[in-house]
């Protein structure tokens, strides 16, 4: 059935369509209309599962993780500042293996205050062990948090994840969305069911002291199931293109790049702009390509790795920013493609952060970037700030 | 007929690493006697969770949670969600906290967990600082204590912040009940979380248990502390239900608190002055709770 | 039922424990040892009640305690509140 709705929207729809047991969570913009469309479906008896209003994201993340050893599906939506404060829960939730999803409306963190759009505080939690998968639009972000319980819940990789969804730019931005029948998600995703979950007949401590001689080995094992993950997530997105046609490339989606001369890496909302940029820009007879970085962590570096025979040059494009290097994209995909003595050159483009438009101008200027690298055989700079006042005098 | 006075039935392990003499294991006991097999502990951390052991064992016959320090309200009360959701009856959810993570840093979850009427036990051990970590003063430390973060040096520096008023903040909160406990008096205490335990809402119990290096005491003597704790009234056993405050143990002729002060090297720096003071205000502090009792039975 | 990990391998997805903690024996703590004087003995049971290690052993209620000395840590409590003064604490020998 198809209806207009916002991402956030969308997002609630695939909470209900998932049949989650417990949902625990706390307002913020630009999050806030989830948890509405949630609450007013719970209050309308349309929900499978309880709601819950909790006083802070660090204790909507703790409760989940309770709910979960108890073994029920989990759910929460979160941004910038609220996803800052549930840090230490994130980790504890790889650490206690709970395969909670978590819808994250990515905004921004202070100060000067804003509560707009970037990847800052998304890109922050990579180390934490989620799985970290970017929406380009509305319909993405319901099909994904649907594949994100598959995905989080096999016995092989149990481990939570987060579906990113810029904010404003989708979260409040109306599009049309498929919204699947209940009876197909119901084939597609089973019920929730652990190995391992509060049992009173076979009792046992989960999470308890662990010494140094053991307590990497716990480690170790979540290094290898993320590696686990991406075979799921690819298996799991041909299985729901299978079911209801839309694939969104599992890991990575290659984009005009065949016989491109350059082509940008980048995910989120953005993404839309560059496909769109790159199809005009072909018309003029440019040949630049677009790489969808749809799964961030686990991170497809082999994957990507095929840029090297594909193109000379290759663009980054951050929403956030590393603070003393570069964006937190531009180093994992430069380091994922290396090769020595060779490959391609490979530049940074910051931008579009806090909610500062991302304009196809901005995008056409990149791509124009790239092919006079290409030309000069040669990186001028490793990052580039897009858009700053005179930073650069081009806008 | 010799008799027990308290189950028979054991759900704490031989074999844990509490210190001689401790009275968490004392706790853990009387409260898993009182609610049997089908309770699940959440732990945050704290002497609570290193005392069950190291990985891959542990000294309890029920399932544990572990959990992070300030969020032990939310996790049991996620536990009970995950529970109600599936159809899981007859099943106690304890949150068993230690006093900094309880008035310290678990205050705001707890605050809305209560707010939430979480169907859950929450108790707090209070060994009246935060022990696990090598004795640095907490909201539970009493005046008069030292602490490693409230050194005593040139007849000075002992804690002089009251014990936070945990159950007065938490009855205004809402609870379903509340009692505090002693490991002293196990029968009181299994009663007490009996009382507790089908009452729907969420519960609140405050457990007092002796720290033996925190409170600088010797091992043979941590029961005969605590009694006194109750004894003399500065740790008076009662209960609060449905906004009704009342004694769970009389005493007749309250001792004086020198003889509770004096057992105790965390005490043993304070002058004479400084005992009479604190006299003074566990005398004004009882006063106040008798007062509570009349008026909310009036 | 699962085997305890013997590798990374056999490590279970979550963290979960494989045995209770009695095969420690902490009786190798202990510097003074309780000794239950059976005459003096009233069997009131308050030893066994405030055992913080669960080491005051009484097998069926009118039994006489015994102590678990694998696991006693000697902290004391039992011979100090027992009413009766049935239980000295004597120094362990040749440790």
């Amino acid at each position: 059935m198809m209806e207009v709705m916002t991402a956030n929207y969308a997002a609630a729809y695939a909470v209900k369509l998932a049949r989650v047991g417990v949902i625990a969570a706390y307002p913020i913009t630009p999050q806030s209309s989830i948890s509405e469309k949630l609450a007013e479906m719970y209050v309308k008896g349309e929900l499978y599962g309880k709601y819950f209003l909790v006083e802070s994201e660090h204790s909507a993340m703790s409760m989940l993780i309770g709910a979960s050893y108890a073994g029920a599906r989990t759910f929460t939506a979160t941004s910038s500042h609220g996803l800052a404060l549930m840090h230490e829960m994130l980790f504890w939730a790889v650490g206690a293996r709970r395969p909670i999803v978590m819808a994250v409306v990515a905004r921004a963190l202070a100060p000067p205050w804003n509560i707009w759009g970037d990847h800052m505080d998304v890109m922050s939690e990579r180390d934490t062990g989620w799985m970290q998968f970017f929406c380009e639009n509305n319909q993405e972000t319901l099909d994904t948090i649907l594949m994100a319980y598959k995905i989080s819940e096999d016995r092989s990789v149990m481990l939570p994840s987060m579906v990113i969804e810029d904010g404003f730019i989708l979260s409040h931005t109306y599009e049309a969305v498929d919204i699947p029948d209940q009876d197909d998600v119901d084939d597609f995703l089973p019920p929730f069911d652990p190995e391992w979950k509060i049992d009173f007949d076979d009792p046992r401590r989960f999470g308890g002291l662990t010494m140094p001689d053991w307590w990497s080995e716990f480690r170790y094992r979540i290094a290898l199931d993320q590696e686990v993950a991406k075979k799921k997530i690819v298996e799991v997105d041909k299985e729901f293109e299978r079911r209801f046609g839309r694939s969104y490339g599992g890991l990575v989606e290659f984009y005009n790049c065949d016989d491109a001369e350059v082509a940008l890496v980048l995910a989120g909302s953005a993404v839309g702009t560059a496909k769109e940029v790159s199809d005009k820009m072909r018309e003029r007879g440019k040949k630049v390509g677009v790489v969808k970085l749809k799964t961030f962590r686990p991170f497809p570096a082999e994957e990507l790795k095929k840029l090297n025979d594909m193109v000379p040059v290759v663009g980054v494009f951050d929403r956030s920013y590393t603070f003393g290097y570069g964006g937190a994209l531009y180093s994992e995909v430069r380091n994922g493609i290396y090769v020595p003595g060779g490959g391609a050159l490979v530049k940074n483009y910051v931008g579009g952060m806090g909610g500062k438009d991302f304009t196809p101008k901005n995008m056409e200027f990149i791509f124009e970037d790239l092919l006079r690298i290409k030309k000069e055989g040669k990186v001028d700079r490793m990052v580039e700030w897009i858009n700053i006042k005179d930073g650069t005098g081009r806008w | 007929m010799p008799k027990f006075t308290i189950p028979k039935e054991e759900y704490v392990c031989k074999g844990h690493s509490a210190c001689p003499g401790c009275g968490t294991p004392l706790a853990l006991r009387y409260t898993l006697k009182a609610l049997g097999k089908r309770t699940v502990l959440n732990i945050p951390a704290g002497c609570g969770g290193v005392i069950l052991g190291v990985w891959p064992s542990y000294a309890l016959k029920v399932p544990v949670v572990d959990n992070a320090f300030e969020c032990t309200a939310a996790i049991a009360d996620g536990i009970r969600a995950g529970f109600d959701v599936l159809g899981v009856k007859d099943a106690y959810v304890v949150g068993w906290a230690g006093d900094g993570g309880t008035v310290d840093i678990g205050l705001q979850a707890l605050s809305a967990a209560v707010d939430r009427n979480a169907n859950i036990i929450y108790v707090m051990l209070d060994n009246e600082a935060y022990m696990n970590t090598g004795i640095q003063k907490s909201g539970c430390t009493p005046i008069g204590a030292w602490t490693t973060t409230t050194p005593v040096a040139n007849g000075k520096g002992w804690n002089t912040s009251p014990k936070k008023r945990i159950m007065e903040m938490l009855v205004a909160n809402g609870i379903a009940y509340g009692a505090t406990v002693n490991v002293a008096y196990p029968e009181d205490f299994i009663a007490r979380l009996r009382e507790a335990k089908d009452i729907k809402g969420t519960k609140f119990i405050h457990a007092l248990a002796p720290c033996t290096p925190g409170w600088r005491i010797d091992p043979r003597k941590s029961i005969e502390v605590a009694r006194l704790a109750t004894q003399t009234g500065i740790f008076p056993l009662y209960k609060v239900e449905n906004g009704k405050y009342s004694l769970t143990k009389e005493i007749k002729n309250r001792k004086p608190v020198r003889e509770y002060l004096r057992l105790q090297g965390r005490f043993r720096h304070l002058p004479e002055e400084a005992i009479n003071e604190i006299q003074r205000l566990v005398d004004e502090e009882y006063a106040r709770l008798l007062k509570k009792i009349k008026e909310t039975n009036e | 039922m699962v085997e305890v990990p013997k590798t990374y391998k056999d490590l279970p997805s979550t963290p979960i424990t494989f045995f209770t903690t009695e095969d420690n024996k902490t009786g190798t703590w202990r510097t003074i040892r309780p000794v239950i004087d059976k005459e003096k003995c009233t069997r009131c049971y308050i030893c066994w009640k405030f055992c913080p290690d669960l080491s005051i052993e009484v097998e069926e209620e009118g039994d006489y305690p015994n102590v678990d000395y694998d696991h006693c840590k000697g902290c004391g409590i039992c011979a100090n509140e027992c009413p009766s003064g049935a239980i000295a604490m004597e120094k362990e020998m040749g440790k």
